[in-house]
């Protein structure tokens, strides 16, 4: 019952930040937040899993019971970690707790009711990497996208009204078409009466569907692997759904970004690699290139237009869009470290994305501007802040004894090796083409903010950040490293949990 | 050793409520002038909730299961006027928990209000009369319950006499529940004429009977009319399409607890008997060979454009409380598919759908109408711009508003996602496609509107300055508890099936 007291401890803990007064809210949070950091840690030490959750693999910490029954079919209450979701649930409760310490001086309105709608989505971030019925899973999938509107709408900047909105149904309307797809499938995989993931990918493998509404049974896996891979795409996003991203992420409070990019992008990938990839193979290989050409198109493009902008937050929020590109491109590869290294970037760009927005919010608290043309020099006045900026956009680059380095090296390594990607190596060397881009426009935004001759008039004061802002980052970094490091501390887990896929795939 | 209740205990819900009503009245008569809020509200809540506990006590322990013995089986009372099965007990609950939300609310909305203990004992007559209404069994009964409970809610409607929309309302909806009354009275007396009886199975009974001697019905025109008239008193009670333009106009005028009682209780209470009388009275089968007419493809028709009107109408309002009042009208097309599917195998399934929809709407619509209630309180105004910014200073109504408005759109987490999930696929499975695309389509449009309020009380900023503003305990009691139920059927949905399925099952059966 590991996982349940996990999401419970940040469900209540919501309620209670929720009604506690605004004064103490914040503390209030980070000290309730410590404790599903510190069990997820826990859990991360005595991970006695194996295998894949859904391939029949050994479980840790699972728990199911039923839960409804209609008709013939039964829903359940099932979760359960393997070695793809346990990171990611180790990264989302600690980026939680990060973000809601960087969260103390930039928010000084409705203290109680920002942290309490944090802790919820932390409860539900929590629950869409550990659930395994498909109900349980969808609950905290969408229950993800309330909260993350209210805090855009309300705590965000200027045009927040818009940003929210076009989140909230760009987002939702995804939602729906993935459900309707989803459902389509379990009704027309005939003997199966449970919404159990397992269940599901072993029907789905078996045989597949046997057809419904007058389409075969291969057509409609088909029609549902695209509209559910649609319905993930705009979640990650891919060009062209991630019209959506930089608006939400320029509009949202720091801490919202930092939990947006490093963990709510990777419920979209997370959700590709559960369903898309591990459910339909035949329909992976025969959508290989399209979808390869899909995540290239997102690397390069993605990155050219975080080259054309000049707004420091809008520079990272789209860089965001081609590093999922990478991931994308390493899931299609369909090897071992194509997918392990798409899986282990999703945890490195958490890392990553977070530690860039954390240090972009503390200049702009300090700034009260984001623009690059304004800003020169800054090197001199906030070193520590700079200094944690640079580091950041390094690992954005790859560099090496960082977790980028090693996740999209990895990536590349698998994506050229592709058996079932034809003209793989064209993609590969097309999307490594995206570093150079990538590369480029950060150290273009990094001269024109941090060198050259401080000339921004403001009365704001620039003296050294206070600890609450710094500390998060410097975790953040550690971990960074850590992991660019020792890529093994997680990396083992994840082959394990990854080989069974390419194993059903035909491709180990 | 246990106790053997008599028989007519199986209605103690609603004699309960009966009581209640009656002492209310008595407190009346005993100090006219009262204005002894606490004890006049705590009265009726406390009825609502005794009458409560008696119906799920009795559904827990099994009464109403068909085929059990000692006392645990289908009790029918006075030669099966009335009868207390699953069904029935499963809408006393529905009509039961929105009494007390009501009562407890109106502790507060009726401050300093001159008919505070006529008030309360009409709500609790209403509420007796709709909980008859669960359990009647017969043409007459149900006559007689409907109009126990249409009576107190014209009061009811008009009990703000100084203010004119309440009183215009009040009117309309007299005039049209009396056109309707009219045409459902006419529609039992051609019944009757056809078959010569007024109870339900008997009714069946000689449908059956004279299917079996060979398809020839003298009176076929006549009980098809009949038929058609008595879905239009139904459709009058539940407020679907064509008989429901009352419904904003009332919703409107009457106090907000009243809105959210009528819109809610007597809504549910209207659809138990719709269920009741179709599928007891009428078996599809023998009634669509004498009269030629398939009376599922009329709920299939009236669902759709129901839901579909209700939800446009919604769309385009700017007043709070209208919206609402249309959303309730897009809701009952919802509940009407639970009748549109009985033609299938499963019709159990989409029924028992239908029926879970009305529990959680239960919750949920009476939450937002309290709420609405709760703005009446502070004055704020009726439009959504006069709502903006509501939660600088309510910031847990409003976190409970979002949850209601959510929940009434259908999006996860909350107990309406799986009500309406529930009727998407039992009419999936019931072979109705149309229907459930219907569904789709407008709980995607309905979201635009739900939304919109959520918007204006948390993320617009308030057009004019407002100081903090009071928290009266018993509305604020009333919408939490509403609130934490929607969100707590999501664990707890299994029971709720289960009852509601049985319930179903066992009246189609």
């Amino acid at each position: 019952m590991m996982i349940e007291a996990l999401i419970a401890v940040a469900l209540l803990g919501a309620l209670v930040t929720f009604v506690a007064p605004n004064r103490i809210a914040g503390k209030l949070a980070f000290a309730i937040s410590l404790v599903p950091a510190a069990l997820s840690l826990w859990l991360f030490s005595a991970f006695d899993g194996s295998g894949n959750a859904l391939l029949d693999g050994e479980l840790a910490f699972e728990s199911q019971f039923e839960w409804i029954q209609l008709g013939d079919y039964t829903i359940s209450w099932f979760v359960g970690l393997d070695g793809i979701s346990l990171p990611l649930v180790v990264l989302t409760t600690i980026l939680c707790s990060l973000a809601i310490l960087s969260s103390w001086t930039p928010i000084d309105e409705r203290e109680s009711q920002f942290y309490g709608l944090v802790l919820f989505i932390e409860a539900n971030l929590i629950g869409v990497f550990a659930a395994l019925d498909f109900f349980a899973w969808f609950i905290f999938w969408e229950a993800v996208l309330i909260p993350m509107y209210l805090l855009i709408g309300i705590w965000g900047g200027p045009r927040r009204k818009y940003a929210a909105i076009k989140f909230f149904v760009y987002t939702n309307v995804a939602s729906l078409l993935m459900f309707g797809a989803f459902i389509t499938l379990v009704f027309g995989l005939g003997d199966v009466t449970s919404f159990a993931l397992p269940e599901i990918a072993d029907a789905m493998l078996e045989g597949g569907p046997d057809g419904l509404f007058g389409l075969s049974g291969s057509a409609l896996a088909s029609v549902v692997f695209v509209a559910m891979f649609l319905g993930f795409a705009v979640k990650v996003p891919v060009v062209p759904f991630h019209t959506w991203l930089p608006d939400a992420h320029v509009e949202a409070p720091t801490p919202a970004s930092v939990l947006l990019a490093g963990v709510l992008l990777k419920m979209g990938t997370y959700a590709l690699l559960r369903f898309n990839f591990t459910m339909f193979p035949e329909q992976v290989a025969a959508y290989a290139v399209p979808i390869a050409a899909i995540a290239v198109i997102s690397v390069i493009y993605g990155a050219m237009l975080a080259l054309a902008q000049t707004d420091l937050k809008r520079i990272v929020a789209y860089s965001s869009v081609s590093s999922m590109g990478y991931v994308i491109l390493g899931l299609i590869a369909y090897t071992q470290f194509g997918v392990g290294g798409a899986t282990f970037q999703m945890v490195s760009h958490g890392l990553i994305s977070g530690l860039m927005f954390m240090a972009v919010g503390v200049i702009y608290n300090a700034t009260h501007t984001r623009m690059v043309t304004d800003m020169s020099g800054l090197a001199d006045r906030m070193p520590i802040a700079v200094g944690i900026l640079i580091a950041g956009a390094f690992g954005y680059m790859g560099l090496p004894l960082m977790s980028g380095f090693y996740g999209e090296f990895t990536i590349f390594f698998g994506a050229f090796q592709s058996e079932q990607l034809a003209y793989a190596p064209l993609f590969t060397a097309a999307a490594m083409f995206g570093i150079v881009i990538v590369a480029g426009y950060l150290l273009f935004a990094l001269q024109r903010t941090v060198f050259g001759p401080y000339r921004l008039e403001t009365d704001y004061d620039l003296g050294r950040a206070p600890l609450h802002d710094v500390a998060p980052m410097f975790v953040l970094l550690g971990l960074i490293i850590l992991l660019g490091v020792a890529p093994d501390l997680i990396f083992e887990m994840i082959t394990d949990a990854v080989n069974p896929i390419l194993e059903t795939g035909g491709e180990l | 050793m246990a106790v053997e209740l008599p028989a007519w205990a199986g209605l103690a819900p609603v004699l309960i409520m009966a009581a209640t009503a009656v002492a209310l009245f008595l407190v009346d008569s005993i100090s006219p002038r009262s204005t002894n809020r606490a004890l006049l509200s705590g009265t009726a809540a406390t009825g609502a909730l005794a009458s409560l506990a008696a119906a799920v006590w009795f559904i827990t322990a099994g009464v109403g299961t068909p085929g059990m013995e000692g006392g645990h089986g289908v009790i029918e009372l006075f030669d099966g006027q009335f009868v207390v099965d699953q069904l029935a007990l499963y809408f006393m609950i529905v009509v039961a928990v929105v009494t007390a939300l009501v009562s407890v609310a109106s502790y507060d909305y009726l401050q300093d209000h001159a008919y505070q203990a006529e008030y309360y004992s009409l709500v609790v007559l209403a509420a007796t009369g709709m909980s008859t209404m669960a359990a009647a069994n017969s043409l007459v009964t149900i006559f007689i319950a409907l109009e126990l409970s249409s009576l107190p809610s014209y009061a009811l409607v008009s009990i703000l006499k100084d203010n004119r929309g309440s009183v215009e309302a009040g009117l309309k909806y007299f005039l049209i529940g009396a056109l309707s009354s009219a045409v459902f009275v006419y529609g039992i007396s051609l019944v009757y004429g056809a078959t010569g009886v007024m109870q339900l199975d008997a009714i069946a009974a000689a449908l059956e009977e004279s299917a079996a001697a060979g398809g020839e019905f003298a009176y076929d025109g006549l009980l098809g009319l009949g038929i058609l008239m008595l879905l239009g008193g139904f459709a009058y009670k539940t407020a679907s399409v064509p008989f429901h333009f009352w419904a904003p106009e009332a919703y409107e005028g009457a106090p907000a607890p009243i809105s959210a009682f009528l819109s809610s209780a007597s809504k549910a209470a209207g659809f138990v008997i719709t269920f009741r009388v179709f599928t007891t009275a009428f078996p599809l089968e023998v009634t669509s060979d004498l009269v030629g007419v398939d009376w599922t493809l009329a709920f299939v028709i009236l669902a759709i454009v129901t839901m579909t009107l209700g939800n446009f109408a919604a769309a385009t309002q700017r007043n709070v409380k209208r919206m609402l009042a249309y959303s309730s009208i897009g809701h009952a097309g919802y509940a009407l598919i639970g009748l549109a599917g009985l033609s299938a195998d499963g019709g159990e399934l989409v029924m028992g759908a239908a029926m879970m929809h009305l529990l959680v709407y239960g919750f949920m619509n009476t939450g937002a109408f309290l709420f609405v209630a709760l703005a009446e309180y502070w004055g704020v105004g009726r439009t959504f711009e006069d709502y903006n910014g509501l939660s600088n200073q309510a910031p847990v109504a409003c976190a409970a508003l979002a949850i209601f408005m959510f929940s009434l759109a259908g999006i996860p987490p909350f107990g309406g996602f799986w009500s309406k999930y529930f009727l998407f696929t039992a009419a999936l499975d019931a072979g109705l496609v149309i229907v459930a695309a219907a569904l789709v389509v407008n709980s995607a449009l309905s979201l635009y509107y739900y939304s919109r309020l959520v918007k204006a009380v948390w993320i617009e900023d308030p057009v004019v300055d407002r100081d903090t503003l009071a928290q009266p305990t018993g509305l604020y009691a009333a919408i939490v508890f509403a609130a934490v139920m929607t969100a707590l059927l999501l664990p707890g949905f299994g029971p709720v099936v289960d009852a509601a399925v049985d319930a179903a099952a066992a009246v189609i059966a």
